[in-house]
């Protein structure tokens, strides 16, 4: 135990758990947006697995990073395009059509990647950013200012989203469909446009998140991420359909996965415990599940897909 | 909402039609999508689609094989009808499999030298109450703290996975193999625990039995017990079920206790009728669930909600994975095609909902049809409606 609280180990572990985080929050930021408007998009995982294949593809061939992230961004997009469809045009129950998208995703990304690359070749990842002058802070500066450019992105996107959804029109439209569209759409907001733009911007946040994931690892494989779309999902509940809360529970699972590697890395736990440990987070979640039920209110009309005079 | 006056015939046509060729429509618009995708990748899709359906059933062997593989399928299929009868999305399959698996395969570990006859209902009971006990987690925290159960069962399903990859490489872990990597996997389980083999020199076992009993018992329970029409009421509408007495809560809990008991029956079940006789796992849920949790959805979602139609839709479903392979073989196209369509599948089936939905509200009065749309709009959206054509 005593080699894990050094400086150094510390500082090392905390700036990998941001990293890791990173995924976790432009995914389950992307969710906010869509579920504040009333969708559950619950498909995010295949989205951020094609998005994910998508960038690692394009790296792969085109050798440009920024080419491949923007390419997960836009399968995001695409297929957010498709699930709205399903869910606000088609009314779909929502809780089901996202099982859908997400085998879906699941089966493509791997056909794909099976079809196309076969053996995973590695791909550059994502080179550090040094933040002129706060880089240079003893410790705080080696945590913080020491990532790669997604990072940055996903944690600046908190006060962005906070910002739309608090202080704009498009923000109050956002809400005033997720908590009652019959009486937007009584004054005039558009509520299927509304939806279709909050489900396309939130599945490219998938995408994006796909992308990063596949970009920071350098690699791809059949089902690369291991469900990290479903916990984005919950991650949305734990924070209270907040861009903040969201925040938080996104560095607790990147830092929780953080230390238990780690632990693994120094010996400080056997193989065994760590599967252990790993679960804590998401016990947490559950916990944290009930919590919120009891003190906060989801969006009224969350998963209700809204027909006129219905 | 014209059709009141002279147009019923018109009107019961359409709903004839739909009904009747709404989801053999989803699977026409999957496959053509899927033969696209065939031709995309440089394969013919009639060659391909052939080899599909002759490794599924072209023979005896296909046939059996299909039908091992369709086992684990209908049992969370079933498990599935009867959580969403209930209009609880139980999403949890994955990790009940996984929670049953474990219970029946430490049974198994436990007892090995209990008789055969005596065993092999036992581990299948503790299977059972294994995946029972993963579905009433979410389910009493849906009914008495409101969680919303899809979150709570989808992270369930992790917690499950990293039990088991902790038990299989530590507590149960096969102790005699000494290689370099260790697989995370138990022994071979006590030959007590064999399922008994149905047609000699095959590798069909009385699990086929087993998933068509609980099919039938899920039936009976649905539509002939007033537990079953208590359920179905709670999942048409909470609210209305509430006012007439019944014991909504508990029931909502039931329905996801049997629920988990049936795909926690069904990782008993791949535990102990595969070919290697005990639990392995690759350090993930599909390792030792093959998707099931999830393809038990798909089978039980184009079975209308229905365990009897779930039986039939299970053992398609299960061809589809089966001939997955021999097309691979015939025309060189990963078997992920058959995933990707699966996602299709119900995609298509709840999306065609909403139209089935509609031409059903357009025969009933219009005061009804307002009110139904409200409500049918909110509670009983997805599943309960699905299945009119059974039922009638």
């Amino acid at each position: 135990m005593r080699q894990f609280f050094t400086l150094a180990v510390l500082t090392a572990t905390v700036a990998s758990g941001i990293r890791l985080a990173t995924p976790f929050l432009l995914a389950s930021l992307g969710e906010t947006i869509g579920q504040r408007s009333g969708v559950l998009n619950l498909g995010v995982d295949g989205i951020m697995l094609l998005g994910a294949f998508g960038a690692y593809y394009t790296a792969l061939h085109a050798q440009n990073l920024w080419l491949a992230v923007l390419l997960g961004a836009l399968v995001g997009a695409l297929m957010g395009l498709i699930t709205a469809v399903v869910s606000v045009t088609m009314k779909a129950e929502q809780g089901i059509s996202g099982i859908g998208v997400f085998l879906f995703g699941l089966g493509l990304s791997d056909l794909l990647f099976q079809k196309f690359v076969g053996t995973p070749l590695p791909i550059d990842t994502l080179p550090t950013a040094r933040v002129p002058l706060l880089a240079s802070i003893p410790t705080i500066g080696k945590m913080l200012f020491q990532a790669n450019l997604m990072v940055y992105v996903a944690f600046l996107l908190v006060p962005a989203v906070a910002f739309v959804l608090n202080r704009t029109t498009y923000g109050t439209n956002i809400k005033a469909v997720g908590e009652n569209p019959a009486a937007a759409d009584s004054v005039g907001v558009n509520v299927a446009r509304v939806r279709y733009s909050t489900i396309i911007i939130g599945s490219s946040l998938a995408g994006l998140a796909g992308a990063t994931l596949a970009i920071q690892l350098g690699i791809f494989q059949q089902n690369l991420t291991q469900g990290q779309g479903f916990i984005a999902v919950a991650l949305v509940y734990f924070g209270a359909w907040r861009p903040s809360g969201v925040m938080a529970g996104s560095l607790l699972y990147g830092m929780v996965a953080a230390i238990v590697l780690t632990w693994k890395t120094l010996g400080i736990i056997p193989q065994s415990a760590s599967d252990l440990a790993a679960m804590a987070p998401a016990v947490l979640t559950v916990v944290a599940l009930v919590v919120v039920a009891r003190r906060f209110r989801q969006p009224a009309a969350l998963a209700k897909p809204y027909e006129r005079g219905g | 909402m014209t059709s009141r006056s002279g147009l019923w015939l018109h009107v019961d046509w359409r709903r004839f039609l739909v009904s009747w060729f709404a989801l053999p429509a989803a699977a026409l618009a999957a496959l053509l999508i899927g033969a696209g995708m065939l031709l995309v990748l440089g394969a013919n899709p009639l060659t391909g689609y052939r080899a599909l359906l002759e490794g599924a059933f072209g023979s005896f062997d296909s046939l059996v094989n299909t039908a091992i593989k369709a086992v684990p399928l209908v049992l969370v299929g079933v498990g599935i009808c009867i959580a969403f009868r209930a209009n609880v999305l139980n999403i949890g399959g994955e990790g009940q499999l996984v929670i049953g698996g474990l219970a029946s395969t430490a049974t198994a570990l436990a007892l090995p030298d209990v008789p055969r006859p005596l065993l092999v209902p036992l581990v299948l009971l503790a299977g059972a109450v294994g995946g029972a006990i993963w579905g009433a987690i979410p389910g009493s925290l849906k009914a008495y703290f409101n969680v919303n159960e899809i979150l709570s069962t989808i992270m369930l399903n992790i917690v499950a996975v990293q039990i088991m990859n902790y038990l299989l490489s530590g507590p149960l872990v096969d102790k005699s193999f000494s290689g370099f990597s260790l697989i995370p996997q138990t022994k071979r389980l006590s030959p007590n625990t064999d399922l008994p083999v149905l047609v000699g020199g095959t590798h069909l076992h009385a699990g086929v039995i087993v998933a068509v009993l609980a099919a039938v018992a899920a039936y009976v329970l649905l539509w002939r017990t007033g537990f079953g029409f208590r359920l179905r009421a709670v999942g048409l509408s909470r609210e209305a079920s509430g006012y007439a007495g019944m014991p909504v809560k508990r029931t909502i809990t039931l329905a996801l206790t049997l629920s988990g008991a049936m795909a926690g029956l069904a990782g008993a079940v791949l535990v102990f009728g595969s070919a290697s006789h005990r639990m392995v796992t690759d350090g993930t849920a599909t390792g030792f669930t093959g998707s099931a949790g999830f393809n038990g959805i798909v089978a039980a979602l184009f079975g209308g909600l229905n365990p009897l139609w779930t039986m039939v839709s299970g053992f398609v479903f299960a061809g589809l994975l089966v001939g997955g392979n021999a097309m691979q073989i015939a025309v060189q196209v990963p078997t992920a095609l058959i995933v990707a369509l699966n996602g299709l599948l119900v995609v298509f089936v709840v999306s065609i909902e909403y139209v089935r939905r509609r031409s059903r509200l357009h025969q009933e009065s219009p005061r009804e049809a307002a009110g139904a749309g409200s409500e049918a709009e909110r509670v009983g959206a997805g599943p309960s409606p699905s299945t009119e054509r059974i039922e009638e």
